[in-house]
């Protein structure tokens, strides 16, 4: 355990070291500062913190990947990772604590967007039900991006094929629920029930369902599990 | 240990499969009796490994780096403080303890890949051409701290360097194409594949009379002859075992010739290298 968080703790700093943070970390903030007011500007504004969510989430799909592209990717490229895996490290100590690290830079933006919704509380009198359950569903939801993220950056030594594919599969996931529409039968239910947007959209509803939450654990438990496999694969016969 | 091949002979592979970073394909490697695949943790905890391309964390201090790497290898906080300033000073990394790996010359990025090598004091050392690509005094100073290491604890190390090998290992292993093909201390190697002795002696005389008598002592396999302006040198090969050298200035004193010099010639490691890697076909 401790040497998962000697883990973690390294790729913290070098995350609040290295550009691409705060260059994401900027995106994220300037972008959805745009969606978030908005809706403000209308003749008879809302007090809610919807747009933002629904903004962020689209961008997440985007910004996850290229916080995460670089976790195991680099250490391939540099041949560190023939140092780290030759250490007496077991593989889920690595995955766990650079997804930790990823967690960690996540939610330091989400506490920074906390911002808008502390302006709503002073200026406005909103319902506090789906603001809460909104941030703990975009929690979930960033989690889970950033374990799609883990994994392909846990496949290639190419940062960018990293990015690109966990976008791709962020994607899929994000479009899935059409498949109820076009995809008969079970198969439909089932492709579209693994879409994301079905199951964050009841949480800034303000409705928390535990079969939302079960499904956001899921998906992080199936990604990180395979990212961990895939670590180990370097070792099958 | 020296490990010895030619590019592509499976040196770096034999390394990084004792190092459980590649499984063996079949077999099995134990390490202290611990299965490097079975029980990988525990034989993973007595090795340091330094790969040939010596990856480091550029974004890091060497002193950072260190105590990541400290940590990873299990090392309590207290140890890893002291064994680094042990480790920095055998290194001789002082002056660049709070350096970015980054902005390291590659002869200080080679200290700081075999200072996080024997940081958590492994029993097993692995260095994979440890000298490659670094300036001569550097090379030097590298394989001092090789050779002292090597007293402490085993150090296997390839290379294609051949006297570095002869000059650092106490046993040589020379691999081709995957296969072990000797296995033998430097001197034996040189000894045994040689099978003859072979002495190098200058003698003052005319060539054409001293030629015929030299082939004639008891003992001689073949004599050749080198004109080196004025200078004139025989390589005497002789029959295994058979020391010439007191016969030899015997008859080129009784001919009034005079001996200059004479020095027995062992086979350098290159040339017991090609003859063992190289596949004479006739």
């Amino acid at each position: 355990m401790r040497t998962a968080q000697a883990v973690a703790w390294k790729e913290i700093q070098i995350y609040f070291s290295s550009p691409t943070a705060y260059i994401v970390g900027l995106i994220f903030l300037a972008l959805t500062g745009f969606f978030f007011t908005q809706d403000l500007g209308d003749p008879f504004p809302e007090a809610t913190l919807v747009p933002f969510f629904d903004g962020a989430i689209v961008m997440f799909i985007l910004l996850a990947p290229a916080l995460t592209m670089r976790l195991l990717a680099e250490e391939s490229k540099l041949g560190t990772i023939e140092l780290l895996l030759t250490s007496p490290v077991r593989d889920w100590e690595v995955i766990i604590g650079k997804y930790v690290a990823s967690l960690v830079f996540f939610l330091v933006l989400v506490g920074l967007s906390f911002f808008y919704a502390i302006l709503l509380f002073v200026y406005a009198d909103p319902d506090p039900g789906p603001i809460y359950a909104g941030y703990l569903g975009f929690i979930l939801y960033g989690a889970a991006a950033l374990a799609v993220g883990l994994l392909t950056s846990t496949m290639t030594n190419n940062q960018i094929v990293s990015a690109v594919v966990a976008m791709g599969i962020l994607l899929a996931l994000f479009f899935a629920d059409r498949a109820f529409g076009s995809v008969s039968g079970l198969a439909g239910e089932i492709i579209g029930e693994m879409g994301i947007r079905g199951h964050f959209d009841d949480f800034s509803r303000g409705v928390i369902d535990t079969t939302n939450i079960v499904y956001f654990l899921s998906v992080i438990a199936f990604f990180l599990f395979l990212s961990i496999r895939t670590l180990e694969s370097r070792r099958w016969r | 240990m020296g490990f010895l091949g030619p590019n592509g002979a499976g040196k770096t592979t034999t390394m990084r499969i004792l190092t459980g970073f590649m499984p063996p394909t079949r077999g099995k490697v134990t390490l202290d009796g611990y299965d490097v695949v079975e029980q990988s943790l525990e034989a993973r905890r007595r090795v340091g490994y330094l790969p040939e391309t010596v990856p480091l964390y550029t974004d890091m201090s060497v002193n950072g780096y260190l105590k990541y790497m400290g940590t990873l290898r299990g090392m309590p906080p207290k140890r890893i403080k002291s064994r680094l300033d042990d480790v920095i000073g055998l290194c001789r990394l002082g002056d660049y303890r709070k350096t970015q790996i980054g902005k390291l010359s590659k002869g200080f990025r080679q200290r700081v890949g075999i200072a996080q090598a024997i940081l958590h004091e492994p029993q097993l050392l692995v260095l994979d051409e440890p000298t490659i690509g670094i300036d001569p005094i550097q090379v030097v100073e590298t394989r001092r701290l090789i050779k002292d290491l090597g007293r402490d604890q085993t150090v296997v190390l390839s290379s294609h360097i051949l006297p570095e090998v002869s000059m650092l290992c106490d046993r040589v292993l020379i691999i081709h194409e995957g296969r072990i093909v000797a296995e033998d201390t430097p001197k034996n190697l040189a000894q045994g594949l040689q099978g003859v002795d072979r002495l190098e002696v200058e003698i003052g005389g005319p060539a054409a009379e001293v030629l015929p008598v030299l082939k004639a002592i008891r003992g001689v396999n073949d004599v050749s002859h080198l004109n080196n302006d004025g200078r004139h040198t025989y390589t005497i090969q002789a029959q295994a075992g058979q020391d010439l050298r007191d016969e030899i200035s015997k008859v080129v004193i009784s001919n009034g010739w005079s001996l200059r010099g004479m020095q027995m010639v062992g086979m350098s490691l290159e040339e017991i290298f090609l003859r063992l890697t190289t596949h004479e076909e006739l």
